[in-house]
């Protein structure tokens, strides 16, 4: 062989004309993703990780009250504090009162413990009357709850920058004064009920939904075009129809007066003044869920029954299989693969529900995304409603990159 | 659906009984979106079938309510509706040019890391609302976008593209490049190639891509209830708003509206699935 390179017809050896080209359809290529990847990264990718940031960013406590934080590091905890602490705590407050803006530490302090709220009001509108020295006692003498060392040590648990108290109170944990974790006392345990509330409706939503998806999906793949086209219109009609449609429809079904009712009473399961709720409920969460995310499951085990061949299942029957150990061994199995993709679609979907909770699900039906829309709109602990909406985020990124690893993104099928 | 004569009687009931469950579980999933097409021309004022619609007294039946809906006097459903327009309309044009390039991007066999990519386009639609909704909103009240037409555009963008993004792919797979390639070797400009001879092949996964992205923008709630303001009310919104507060027929009036759109939008993603099909040639 020779050792002479081939050369294309403008003197360039044919591999470095080849590479040279590969390389400019590379970033042909990249360019063209370039710009949504850009736009998400800006608009979306960059501010979830803000969110992420926001849930342990503790640093405004930390730059109103400089001096009492620095002096309050040396404590330990176990007695109550020395007269530097106070000293600290009337220099920082009387710069807050002078410059009125001591409103965001209240608000701060009490979601640590409840009742700083008066006591720092109490405490700022008498601390220009303070005299100079010995500034515990006469802090004590304003307020009771300066001498107790439960208020001090949430004072001392507030002053690090960073903190993952949020995520703690998320599972219903929590530091005591002495920075050990414990429990919430017993009335505030609701966050691990929420979760386990929501892991448990979105796990039988899947299978229901699977229950109820396996039969019709079979039918839609088996039947012949002309009769599936049309069937296959009901399940598609409500997965284009609007959420909020679809929601107020099963608000006006299951209302006291509705429709379901009055069948229940005619069918004389329940007296016409003793209807059963349906709606404010769990069961009205778990019904209308069922129905909203059924569409999500039929499709992906259409497309994966539609590949299947008949002439299977009658190989197996002519083995002298009967038709359901033909079923059990031949087609169930082939149809693991859009089990697995409807159900993880479903779970994601429903674990991460709003809408239909909110509006028929009532106090006992709420998720955990009603808690951080609770937290988002009304409490306005931002930073609490972001650790929730960090804790669930970690929860749907696992399940789909379980979902990428089984089944693969792109073959995520829409209609 | 006959069977053949030899069918034993077990498997006979058993086919039977099978039929009848499917015919449930379809009436489960269709027979809500009706029970609300009646009751919009309710002539009372309660969302209850009354003795008089039952009997199909001609009395019992009334246009009011979407007299009301439209020429009511304190009634947001018009400003809802043309901001519900405007926002779908530029969320459309901004979710499907973006989805769409970054799709032939991501369709190239030289693009590196295409798995990731693709995970991370899509996201969005992955990610639950709530989540996307806090993040963003902090995001545009940020950058000053909160309440905001471009702000709710933008947010609506981010959501939308992931749909146009899986459905041009969709159509890339079975797109055969040597036509490309032939344009090329004509003379043809990468511009003038793709206006002419790409964009025709791929426009049914296109507009259906589009019409998703419409879809998800006129009912998107989630993040529109952390970004609207009283001016940027959307058709949603005054829905949710509606039903926190009570079931009144004007709702049923305008969900049924929604319900007449979503049909149309069916059948003309259904007849572009199909045309897209026969152009390429798949046949099933």
């Amino acid at each position: 062989m020779s050792t002479e390179q081939i050369l294309s017809s403008d003197g360039i050896p044919l591999e470095i004309s080849l590479k040279k080209a590969e390389r400019r359809n590379k970033i042909k290529a990249i360019l063209l993703v370039a710009p949504l990847f850009l736009f998400l990264l800006i608009t979306y990718v960059f501010p979830i990780g803000d969110m992420l940031f926001r849930s342990v960013d503790d640093r405004m406590i930390t730059k109103m009250l400089p001096n009492t934080f620095t002096a309050i590091d040396k404590w330990d905890g176990k007695d109550l504090p020395e007269e530097p602490v106070y000293a600290a705590l009337y220099k920082d407050l009387s710069y807050l009162k002078k410059n009125k803006t001591y409103g965001k530490i209240i608000a701060r302090l009490n979601y640590e413990k409840g009742g700083f709220s008066s006591l720092i009001k109490k405490t700022v509108r008498k601390i220009n009357k303070f005299e100079e020295g010995n500034y515990k006692e006469q802090f004590i003498e304003v307020h009771k709850r300066w001498g107790q060392i439960e208020y001090m040590g949430a004072l001392k648990n507030a002053s690090p920058n960073w903190s993952y108290a949020k995520y703690l109170k998320g599972v219903d944990l929590k530091f005591d004064q002495e920075r050990n974790i414990i429990q919430q006392p017993e009335d505030r345990r609701i966050h691990k009920i929420l979760w386990l509330r929501t892991l448990k409706v979105a796990f039988w939503v899947t299978i229901f939904c699977f229950i109820l998806a396996y039969p019709i999906s079979y039918l839609l793949a088996t039947l012949p075009m002309k009769y599936s086209n049309l069937l296959m219109i009901c399940v598609l009609l409500p997965f284009w129809t609007s959420l909020l449609v679809r929601t107020s429809s099963w608000m006006v079904l299951l209302q006291q007066q509705g429709p379901i009712n009055d069948l229940i009473v005619m069918l004389g399961l329940a007296a016409n003044d003793a209807r059963p709720e349906l709606m404010y409920n769990v069961i009205g969460t778990f019904v209308a869920m069922t129905q909203i995310l059924l569409p999500f499951m039929v499709l992906p085990l259409y497309s994966v029954m539609k590949t299947i061949s008949p002439s299977l299942m009658r190989a197996g029957k002519s083995l002298g299989g009967t038709p359901f150990v033909a079923f059990r061994k031949i087609y169930f199995p082939l149809t693991v693969p859009g089990i697995g993709a409807g159900s993880l679609l479903v779970f994601i979907l429903a674990i991460g529900y709003y809408i239909t909770p909110a509006l028929v699900g009532g106090a006992s039906g709420s998720l955990i995304s009603n808690t951080i829309a609770y937290h988002m709109k009304s409490s306005l602990d931002w930073s609490f409603a972001a650790a929730l909406g960090t804790m669930l985020l970690v929860g749907v990124l696992t399940i789909f990159w379980i979902y990428n690893k089984l089944v693969g993104v792109d073959n995520i099928k829409l209609g | 659906m006959s069977l053949p004569n030899y069918t034993s009687w077990n498997y006979r009931i058993w086919h039977y009984t099978y039929l009848t469950i499917c015919g449930l579980v379809f009436f489960f999933l269709i027979a809500p979106l009706f029970i609300i097409l009646p009751l919009s021309f309710n002539a009372e004022q309660y969302i209850h079938f009354s003795a008089k619609m039952l009997a199909l007294d001609p009395e019992g039946f009334s246009l009011r309510w979407y007299e009301d809906m439209i020429y009511g006097t304190k009634n947001p459903w018009g400003l809802a509706a043309k901001n519900s327009i405007i926002i779908a309309f530029f969320a459309t044009i901004g979710s499907t040019i973006l989805g769409t390039v970054a799709a032939l991007g991501l369709s190239s066999r030289h693009m590196p890391y295409k798995a990731a990519f693709m995970a991370l386009l899509i996201s969005p639609m992955i990610v639950p609302l709530i989540i996307s909704g806090t993040a963003i909103f902090f995001f545009m009240a940020k950058v000053g976008l909160a309440a905001t037409h471009t702000g709710i555009v933008l947010a609506h963008i981010i959501l939308g593209t992931p749909f146009v993004v899986i459905t041009v792919t969709a159509t890339l797979t079975g797109f055969d490049h040597s036509v490309t390639r032939a344009a090329a070797s004509l003379g043809s400009n990468p511009v003038n190639t793709f206006m002419k001879i790409t964009l025709p092949l791929i426009l049914p996964g296109v507009i259906s891509g589009a019409l998703f992205a419409f879809v998800t923008s006129f009912d998107e709630v989630v993040v529109v209830l952390f970004l609207a303001g009283l001016e940027t009310t959307t058709i949603p919104i005054q829905m949710w708003v509606g039903l926190r507060e009570q079931l009144s027929p004007t709702i049923m009036a305008v969900a049924t509206c929604l319900i007449i759109m979503s049909t149309l939008i069916l059948v003309s993603a259904e007849l572009l699935r199909r045309r897209s099909e026969r152009l390429r040639g798949i046949n099933r």
